[in-house]
């Protein structure tokens, strides 16, 4: 069989919309324990983000409050009573922070990451397409900042955005603006390779050929073609992106607790009370990020085995129904690409 | 040496012994729309000292046929019936079984050779690896490393790289294309398997080289008896080799017999209309009767006088000349072939008439317009006199796109037309290329081959150009295809009497569309004139050998051919 360039067309483009829509088109490519894994990432991020919207219902408190009508919270109360899951040593209620350190994550994941694509998918377009210098010049600028330790970077860019200061809204902006930083050189690079590869493509070449014009190439050629990896890269993004704004967070740098809960935060302010054998006030902001890491980069590895015809498995044959027959059309694709 | 003429089954015991016998295999791949059957029931068997061809267009299931025997299916497949090899059935055998059968009494010849080697081993270390991997897993003594070199320059020898005792320590890159699939080869007999599987042995090789390995596997047979299963879908190349012919279709044999019997009476339908499809050198060319190039009274569109493309080489070394001081012309309604082997810069004059290339020196006129400077913003209004028609249909296609929005894409460039003036013409321009209007809302992956490279046409042809390119518009197509685009291309040349520039490697189907033909070699025009008399009458050293290369879909005629062309071939 003659060898085929490798564009697997991602989902079929006739299919209702819903069902092309990245996650949903996955989950029925997928089957056995690939599938097994992708529910498991689908149900703990989808548990994340009803919490996250949620958060004002199932709260018990407020993320700064510290005392009701009863009079003020005892601080690192055990779990139990009217602290479900205890208090922390400045008196708030943990289960509380917990929950309400969802909506933070979020806000700061769809922040950091849609101001990283945007400028990400920008720059790997202009610069892969046009080359030359300024080409060079982005890439060295992308490798400099890559050469950073990412957190340094984020703290750096932290100290620069807010001067120290957090409000809510200055303290998200300023995590997610430091995490974009960081973010920016991986979209760039994946999106410019995409453009190199694609630029070569007898598609683009023979658009060139008709006169069509540079920018009207990139956008309406090189663009839907080269973004079809996005999905897998925002994942696995968003799950860096919330350990970022734990570690700043946990360094001093994240935001306040009277502006807004955050797991970073609490685990620092839970350092001392280790030796002192107080579990819950570190315990639970753990789990939730592992939680919340581990649902994303589950989603995110799915992805992307599930993308890969060679890592992607299959029902044995002969097992189970088989669909109306295939056309042989078909056939010749997918036995090319497999 | 002897040609094996006759291989009829009862030629003594030995010679009527069974290598490979296939018995209602079944091939299912498991993919994401179900099961896919690629071999539906297939049963053959291969005799010693038999060249059996297997041939069938893409998706026919021959490859997989081929992999089979090898046991090289990949993890999606299931697979039942039995491939019995010297008794010994690949299909149920155990790894470690299948491994010992592998390389001692079945090996394989790949299509690509340079993707076959491993580029950081010497070809003897890679031929010797088969010859040390089998004795000790045989537990016969160990081969020493000296001696496995040694076999190893046996095997050389026997596929005729001359001084094999100093090459057998080069690497793949230092070889030639065609000697690359010699060392292939050679790594194949290294341990005398009794059969050999060559898959598309000679697709990716030019044709002259092609002649080369077809008669060293035709060697291999007459002097070492060696069985070869030969899959393949070049008609010319079974008649070449083959002695017998299995014709397979959509994971069916069709057609089983003698190659001389299968070309000269096919009895089933699908093999007829394959053969008829198979262009011939000679016949039905375009300039036939012909005394004097035609269209010479009209408007020449494209001028090359003393032609130079270069590309820039690596620090420190010259610039690569792929074009070298080529002068032609071509006029208004004529169709200009171009011919050539890989490396010619055919399709390099093809892309610097387009402005994809720069050129470097002489001069280039298309349309009037010098390229020697070109200036994007100035040659643009000249684009849309200027269609191309690329290679592969798949990949020349937007996958995002609809044909229609991809058809429609020049016009919107150019002409800014209404939606409905749009739709209208992508609707009569996909009846002139005889494709449903209703197809403007697929996209290019619901297409077949033809059809896409039919839409290619339509695209190309959607503002009136004056001057078309087509590089090798079908040669990824199957010839059943190829022969219906090269019908309908002829027709649509007639009607629209456009300039036409025709690239490609195949000296038959160039002869098929164009009157006048240019050759060019190392990116020198050796030879150009009218396309039957260079067919008939080839000047040129090169011509000649090019054409000498090009087997006939005809076993008896290429056999005497080949005796004809014997001293010219070098071989």
């Amino acid at each position: 069989m003659t060898a085929e360039t490798p564009l697997e067309p991602v989902a079929n483009p006739r299919a209702p919309f819903f069902r092309r829509l990245p996650v949903v088109s996955h989950f029925n490519k997928s089957v056995g324990l690939q599938r097994f894994m992708l529910v498991v990432g689908l149900v703990l991020t989808g548990i994340f983000l009803l919490t996250a919207l949620t958060a004002p219902l199932l709260a018990p408190y407020g993320f700064a409050q510290l005392s009701d009508a009863d009079g003020s919270f005892p601080t690192q109360q055990a779990p139990g009573g009217k602290h479900l899951l205890g208090t922390t040593v400045g008196g708030y209620d943990v289960l509380s922070r917990v929950i309400w350190g969802t909506q933070t994550a979020l806000l700061v994941i769809i922040v950091a990451v849609v101001l990283s694509i945007f400028a990400g998918v920008i720059l790997g377009l202009v610069s892969g397409y046009i080359g030359g210098w300024l080409d060079r010049i982005l890439v060295v600028v992308a490798d400099a900042i890559y050469a950073f330790p990412s957190l340094l970077v984020a703290i750096v860019m932290a100290i620069v955005i807010s001067g120290g200061q957090s409000s809510l809204l200055g303290g998200i902006l300023a995590a997610a603006i430091s995490i974009t930083v960081v973010f920016i050189p991986q979209y760039f690079r994946v999106i410019r390779a995409e453009t190199i590869r694609l630029k070569a493509e007898p598609f683009v070449e023979s658009a060139k050929v008709v006169g069509a014009s540079n920018i009207r190439i990139m956008t309406r050629h090189i663009y839907r073609n080269a973004t079809r990896t996005l999905p897998l890269i925002f994942t696995l993004n968003a799950s860096e992106s919330i350990l970022t704004l734990a570690g700043l967070g946990f360094l001093g740098f994240g935001i306040e607790p009277s502006s807004a809960a955050e797991w970073g935060f609490d685990l620092n302010k839970a350092l001392a009370d280790t030796t002192s054998g107080i579990w819950w006030t570190g315990l639970f902001p753990g789990i939730a990020i592992v939680w919340t890491v581990l649902g994303l980069t589950l989603v995110g590895e799915s992805i992307n085995d599930l993308n890969d015809p060679r890592l992607r498995g299959r029902r044995r044959t002969g097992g189970g129904s088989s669909p109306a027959p295939v056309t042989t059309e078909a056939l010749g694709a997918e036995v090319r690409t497999s | 040496m002897t040609i094996n003429i006759d291989p009829s089954p009862n030629q003594g015991t030995d010679s009527g012994r069974r290598v490979l016998d296939i018995n209602h295999l079944k091939v299912t791949f498991a993919t994401d729309v179900g099961d896919v059957p690629a071999v539906k029931d297939v049963s053959l068997d291969v005799r010693k000292g038999e060249v059996l061809a297997i041939v069938g267009e893409s998706g026919s299931g021959k490859t997989v046929t081929a992999k089979t025997i090898l046991g090289l299916l990949p993890e999606t497949a299931s697979s039942s019936g039995t491939v019995l090899i010297n008794g010994a059935d690949v299909i149920s055998v155990s790894a470690a079984r299948l491994r010992q059968i592998r390389g001692r009494d079945v090996a394989m010849v790949f299509q690509e050779p340079s993707t076959a080697l491993n580029p950081v081993f010497t070809v003897g270390w890679q031929i010797a690896e088969g010859i040390r991997a089998h004795a000790a897993s045989e537990g016969a003594k160990r081969v020493s490393k000296k001696e496995a070199k040694a076999r190893a320059i046996d095997a050389l020898r026997k596929v005729g790289i001359p001084d094999p005792e100093h090459r057998v320590n080069y690497y793949p890159h230092q070889f030639s294309g065609g000697q690359k699939q010699r060392v292939v080869i050679a790594a194949a007999l290294a341990l005398n398997p009794g059969l050999i599987v060559a898959d598309e042995p000679t697709t990716a090789l030019d044709v002259t080289v092609q002649a080369e390995i077809l008669e060293l596997l035709r060697d291999l047979r007459d002097k070492y008896g060696t069985s070869i299963v030969l899959i393949t879908h070049n008609m010319g190349v079974v008649a070449d080799l083959a002695d017998r012919v299995v014709v397979m279709y959509q994971g069916d044999i069709v057609e089983e017999a003698a190659a001389k019997t299968l070309f000269a009476e096919p009895r089933q339908e699908y093999t007829r209309n394959l053969l008829a499809a198979v262009p011939h050198l000679g016949r039905n060319s375009a300039s036939e009767g012909l005394t004097e190039r035609p269209h010479q009274d009209e408007e020449i569109l494209v001028a090359a006088d003393n032609l130079v493309i270069e590309y820039p080489g690596r620090l420190g070394t010259p610039a690569f000349k792929a074009v070298d001081g080529v002068s032609f012309t071509l006029s208004r309604g004529e169709v200009f072939g171009l011919v050539g082997e890989s490396g010619s810069g055919k399709t390099t004059i093809g892309r610097a008439i387009a402005g994809l290339n720069r050129t470097t020196g002489g001069s280039l006129k298309v349309l009037g317009y010098e390229m020697l400077n070109l200036r994007e913003r100035t040659f643009k209004p000249l684009r849309k006199d200027i269609g191309f028609v690329f290679q592969d249909p798949a990949a020349s296609f937007n996958p995002q796109l609809t044909i229609g929005e991809c058809i429609a894409e020049p016009m919107l460039i150019h002409t800014r037309p209404s939606d409905a003036q749009a739709r209208k013409r992508v609707g009569e321009l996909l009846e002139s290329v005889q494709l449903p209007a209703s197809y403007a809302g697929r996209y290019p992956h619901e297409l077949s081959g033809g059809q896409r490279q039919r839409a290619s046409l339509a695209r190309a042809l959607s503002l009136n150009p004056r001057l078309l390119i087509a590089d090798e518009p079908t040669s990824a197509l199957d010839v059943s295809v190829q022969a219906k685009v090269l019908e309908l291309f002829r027709d649509i040349q007639e009607e629209f009497g456009f300039g036409c520039l025709f690239i490609s490697h195949d000296l038959a189907v160039v002869d098929i569309l164009s009157s006048w033909v240019g050759v060019l070699y190392k990116g020198k025009m050796v030879e150009q004139g009218i396309g039957s008399q260079i067919m008939g009458n080839p000047q040129h050293d090169y011509t000649r050998r090019l054409i000498a290369s090009l087997p006939v879909p005809d076993p008896a005629e290429q056999a005497k051919r080949r005796e004809e062309h014997r001293a010219l071939l070098g071989i």
